[in-house]
């Protein structure tokens, strides 16, 4: 499929630019545009093929397998698909919501935990510890264990005052160990920013704190959106798991249904639910990098 | 020294060095630096690439701390510890070899940045003095663009007006023309010659021999982290008193750069 995307980024030979200068393409080039056609033409073709080819082999395995009548049954049933669709769907605000507030508490704690870390001098020493500490330690945590301790963990304390509610302690969980992906994203995007541009800030007489604010920062983030996106990306299927505290998010919805009918059906309906929610960031991530592709592309000298 | 007291003009110096040191590790950048630099003049320093020239106008900004002697500001000694280093930086202006414009702000916004953040200018006052500086360095139409979109001699000019729209005391000029195309390089240097005629006092770094002859009351040669000769344009491109001056000045002539 690429290589039909790479030809298609050729110009169309029948709107040749003419420059306005009476200019008549050589024979050569339009033998050169013929060959290119002809190729594009032909990997297009392959590219087809091979995906019909390789659909065609999938299916047959999968039908032909000893156990694929029973399978189907457990988990392509279409009648609990439709028991379950619209309660998943319900779920699912919930799954939208968590990612919408820890988006943004994600966003403002990684970034507080980045800046942080790029302090200088020694009287930041502690907050600048503290910060590395952080994220070495949320990046390794694998995020289910994260969840279980801060979900059943926390209530068991019995403390006065503070929630049982799993929904809120589950979105403290996943913002926890976002955060610290999300501050290491942002500490690559500070970091690559030139040191000159620190200099020539400096320079004017900005303090550090505006240098950061009015330069260095805006660079930063701005580099580093795609990579934030897809972490966001992440953390929108992630909120699937906070399923495991019992709150009822899609995941759980299917769960419940499961539970009672021994049908897996439903997990496929949430599995296929969260990849629709997911394809138009994807979607939208893809076409930020590029937009920003193009932009450096343009920009040249820098 | 006594030719350097004929140029000052009666006037205390604006910036004075004295036995700055600098060295990055091993590697000792600047042995033993003296300097004064008179109100209303321009300073050339040469020297083979290395020789600390850039080093030495970063130390005078306090982007690089100095390891041993002294810079006076105005007669104010700045390397005292208890400087308020961004007050010193605020009336001193920059202008680097790669230029340095913010790339995600546009020109004018890269001009009005430090008037409004740092003296608290008004944005309407900080943008119609910006927009007079362009106008007068040849930039009027360029207010909206960003940097990437101007040429290389356009953009420098931009740092330029970014570098004076502070009202700096003092200009620092770091080989501001290194990075150009050499048919460029003219409208740069145009600038600066204007600036001069306007009693700027200028501190440039520079390759370009030809340039700082015509441009500079006084010219130092660095060798070996120390100000090696120092006099007017005529005595150190003219009558060069040390061996090592006549040898830098022999190579440049032979590169066809004077």
């Amino acid at each position: 499929m690429t290589a039909v995307k790479e030809e298609s980024g050729q110009e169309d030979p029948s709107g040749m630019p003419g420059g306005g200068d009476g200019y008549v393409p050589s024979q050569r080039r339009l033998d050169r545009e013929r060959f290119k056609r002809t190729r594009a033409r032909r990997a297009t073709g392959i590219a087809a093929a091979s995906t019909l080819v390789t659909g065609i082999v999938l299916y047959l395995v999968v039908v032909n397998a000893p156990g694929w009548p029973r399978t189907k049954e457990t988990f392509f049933n279409g009648q609990y698909a439709r028991e379950a669709f619209p309660k998943v769907l319900e779920g699912l605000w919930l799954n939208v919501r968590l990612l919408l507030i820890c988006g943004v508490a994600v966003l403002v704690l990684g970034m507080l935990i980045a800046i942080a870390r790029t302090l200088r001098g020694p009287v930041f020493f502690p907050l600048r510890a503290l910060a590395a500490a952080y994220t070495d330690f949320f990046r390794g945590l694998p995020l289910i264990i994260n969840l279980m301790i801060v979900v059943l963990g926390v209530p068991a304390l019995r403390l006065q005052g503070i929630t049982v509610d799993p929904v809120l302690l589950g979105g403290t969980a996943l913002t926890l160990t976002y955060s610290a992906y999300v501050a290491e994203v942002f500490r690559a995007g500070i970091e690559s920013v030139h040191p000159s541009q620190r200099a020539a800030a400096r320079s004017l007489g900005l303090t550090n704190r505006q240098a950061l604010r009015h330069v260095v920062l805006p660079q930063a983030v701005r580099r580093q959106v795609p990579p934030l996106l897809n972490d966001l990306v992440s953390l929108q299927k992630d909120t699937g798991l906070v399923s495991i505290g019992g709150a009822v998010d899609a995941v759980r919805a299917a769960d419940i249904i499961v539970g009672r009918s021994l049908n897996y059906t439903p997990y496929i309906v949430a599995g296929l639910v969260f990849v629709a929610l997911t394809i138009p960031m994807t979607r939208f991530t893809d076409w930020v990098t590029a937009r920003m592709d193009r932009q450096r592309a343009q920009g040249g000298t820098l | 020294m006594s030719d350097i007291g004929s140029l000052s003009k009666g006037s205390s110096p604006v910036l004075r060095m004295e036995s700055v040191r600098k060295t990055f590790g091993d590697t000792v950048v600047l042995r033993d630096v003296d300097l004064e630099v008179a109100s209303h003049t321009v300073t050339a320093l040469i020297g083979a690439s290395g020789s600390g020239k850039s080093t030495l106008l970063r130390c005078a900004n306090l982007l690089e701390d100095i390891d041993d002697g002294a810079i006076w500001l105005d007669g104010e000694e700045i390397t005292d510890p208890r400087t308020d280093q961004d007050a010193v930086r605020r009336r001193i202006g920059v202008v680097f070899q790669a230029y340095n414009l913010f790339p995600h702000m546009t020109v004018l916004e890269n001009i009005t940045l430090a008037p409004r953040r740092v003296h608290g200018v008004d944005r309407t006052a900080a943008e119609q003095h910006a927009r007079e500086l362009l106008e007068r360095l040849g930039l009027g139409t360029k207010a909206g663009e960003y940097p990437d979109r101007l040429s290389g001699g356009q953009q420098q000019r931009a740092a330029i007006v970014r570098a004076l729209a502070v009202r700096p005391r003092l200009l620092l000029l770091d080989e501001i023309t290194a990075a150009l195309d050499p048919e460029l390089v003219g409208e740069v240097l145009a600038v600066v010659r204007d600036l001069k005629g306007e009693g700027m006092t200028m501190v440039l770094a520079t390759h370009e021999m030809g340039f700082a002859r015509d441009v500079a009351d006084q010219v130092c040669f660095l060798e070996g982290g120390v100000v090696l000769e120092r006099g007017t344009a005529e005595q150190v491109f003219g009558e060069p008193q040390q061996e090592r001056t006549r040898q830098f000045l022999r190579r440049i002539v032979e590169a066809g750069r004077l």
